[in-house]
């Protein structure tokens, strides 16, 4: 059948990019090996995004209170109660599902606008608590973990996130997990019907699906991806602020995803990284940068409407998950 | 012989409009079983009410022995009703194949996936075609195309909405086949306005008239049923049969 070989050059694909981007955290100079390891902490929130909004059709406009309930998962937990990193990061992935399940039985009885709305409202609420309780938070000032606490001591060795190599690492150990569960969801009966879906609810409704509960599982999977790469955030890069719960970061991952290509697994990453360079390097010529940014993404749905790999898929290499 | 689906007093309004009103109807297992009736008689939204995609105003649906009024349509699905769409509704964007396999997954997983969806696809003379995109297909094999999705179900009780609009007389022919074939192991209710294929299939003929049953019978009843040929056939079987 055609996907059984599709399935095998896709997993190649992957190994190949994971590799690569292994190999290039041997020879990056050190500002292009800084900005790799943040992006691809941020593919993961992009990724995260993809699952809903790219798989399941539903956007959201609230996502920046998943990143920023990993992020004081394991922010305010390390501070003001003293846990070590392990329990910190495993506190903002939790909180991240238990976020996203309440949000998700609450939102999901609305769709379409009424839907984006909700979960905006949602994020906004989250966004002001940060604000409110700035004895704990320091609001947008924002809390720095103290370097001393991001680690981790295995027997006689001692693990530092601080340290460039470590975190570039680690933030790829973490990319690679959840690009390669993106590419088991994917292929799998669950990512499937989560297209089916997005295509037609209520014809999968009528196969005998129970669109609710998939759509729930798919915000909570999306919510715990987020977290995760907020708490992971937070530990390597030791800064914990409410920017990152603004609305910003509630666009910044539909813009990721729609640039690098809704429902495929690798265009969060693609999508991510090139947003940030462009950024990066227009507002060296310019302070007013998102003028460039606006108008590379105007031309970017001209020639490329479905983001760079779902139009490279849809012409060139059908294989592409 | 026990009934496979029963309703009673069902009704549904949508405004003002009664569009099914007080019916109390019965299949038994294994029947083939056409419903007829002019435009907007209420035939959709009677088998939508059974299948769950609406919910009714009043009455009560019981399905092999089981009140299912209340019960959402996935869980009616499950327990084996399966509805083909009066209007198309495909995944337009993907291929037959997966259109089918989307149905068979769900309802029969443990069985190779691939062999289930090419028999379901070639029952229903589309499997040269299970890569074409569904949007793409003509109207007719989008129509099979629905039929071959509920046959993946492997339901007990197969409703169908006007399945042969937009078929070519071959094909047709082609079809009344299959629903004689797929009655031997389970029971079709059958909307449908072509007399032919309506004379050719149904053991009996329920006549819905402004939401409510006009008349019930055999074939050869319902054509000497004198309401019957005033409110809707008028000389239609004379010109077909
Ligand atoms: N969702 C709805 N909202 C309002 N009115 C509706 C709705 N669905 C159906 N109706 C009305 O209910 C009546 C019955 O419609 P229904 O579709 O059940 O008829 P039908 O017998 O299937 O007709 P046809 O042969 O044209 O398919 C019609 O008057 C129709 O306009
Ligand atoms: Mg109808």
């Amino acid at each position: 059948m055609k996907s059984d070989m599709g399935s095998g050059k896709a997993i190649a694909l992957h190994l190949v990019v994971i590799a690569g981007l292994f190999g290039l955290g041997f020879i990056l100079p050190e500002y292009h090996h800084g900005v790799l390891a943040r992006v691809m902490v941020l593919a993961v929130f992009a990724m995260g995004y993809n699952i809903l909004f790219g798989y399941a059709g539903l956007l959201s406009l609230g996502h920046a209170m998943f990143f920023a309930v990993g992020l004081y998962g394991a922010g305010l937990t390390m501070i003001h109660l003293g846990w070590g990193a392990p329990a910190g990061f495993a506190a903002g992935v939790v909180a991240g599902a238990v976020l996203a399940l309440g949000v998700g039985v609450l939102a999901l009885r609305t769709t379409g606008v009424a839907f984006m709305i909700v979960t905006m409202m949602f994020s906004q609420v989250f966004y002001l608590l940060t604000l409110y309780f700035s004895a704990w938070t320091r609001g947008d000032e924002g809390l720095v973990i103290p370097q001393a606490r991001r680690g981790l001591d295995l027997g006689a060795m001692r693990l530092d996130f601080t340290d460039p190599m470590t975190r570039y690492m680690l933030a790829l150990g973490l990319f690679a997990t959840v690009l390669l569960l993106t590419l088991g969801v994917a292929r799998s009966g669950f990512g499937r019907v989560l297209v089916a879906i997005r295509e037609n609810e209520e014809r999968t409704k009528m196969l005998g699906y129970d669109t609710f509960a998939n759509k729930l599982s798919a915000v909570v999977l999306s919510g715990t991806f987020c977290a995760t790469a907020g708490a992971a955030y937070a530990l390597l890069f030791g800064y914990v602020g409410s920017t990152f719960a603004s609305v910003q970061y509630s666009i910044f991952p539909l813009l990721w995803v729609l640039l690098g290509g809704a429902a495929t697994t690798l265009g969060p990453f693609l999508g991510t990284l090139f947003m940030y360079y462009v950024v990066d390097i227009a507002s060296g010529y310019t302070s007013a940068y998102m003028l460039i940014v606006g108008l590379l993404l105007i031309l970017l749905i001209l020639y490329f409407p479905k983001g760079v790999l779902g139009t490279v898929r849809e012409r060139w290499l059908r294989w592409l998950p | 012989m026990t009934p496979l689906l029963t309703t009673h007093g069902l009704s549904r309004d949508f405004g003002g409009l009664k569009a099914v009103d007080t019916v109390d109807f019965s299949l038994l297992p294994g029947e083939i079983r056409a419903i007829i009736g002019p435009n907007g008689a209420g035939k959709t939204t009677f088998v939508s009410l059974v299948c769950g995609r609406i919910l009714p105003s009043a009455g009560r649906i019981v399905f092999d022995g089981r009140d299912i009024t209340g019960l959402p349509a996935h869980k009616r699905v499950r327990l084996g009703i399966a509805y083909t769409f009066q209007i198309t509704s495909v995944f337009a964007r993907l291929s037959a194949y997966d259109n089918v396999a989307l149905a068979f997954q769900r309802a029969q997983s443990g069985r190779s996936v691939h062999a289930g969806v090419m028999e379901a696809l070639e029952r229903t003379g589309l499997a040269g075609r299970a890569k074409e995109t569904a949007g793409a297909m003509a109207y007719g094999h989008q129509r099979l195309l629905e039929v071959a999705m509920g046959l993946a179900l492997k339901p007990r009780l197969l409703i169908l909405d006007e399945p042969t609009q937009g078929l070519s007389d071959g094909e047709i022919a082609g079809f009344i086949a299959l629903v004689r074939e797929i009655a031997r192991d389970a029971t079709v209710l059958l909307i449908e306005h072509n007399m032919h294929v309506v004379m050719e299939l149904a053991q009996r003929i329920t006549v819905m008239e402004a939401g409510r049953i006009l008349a019930e019978g055999t074939p050869q009843e319902i054509r000497d049923n004198v309401a019957v040929q005033e409110a809707y056939l008028g000389g239609a079987v004379e010109a077909t049969s």
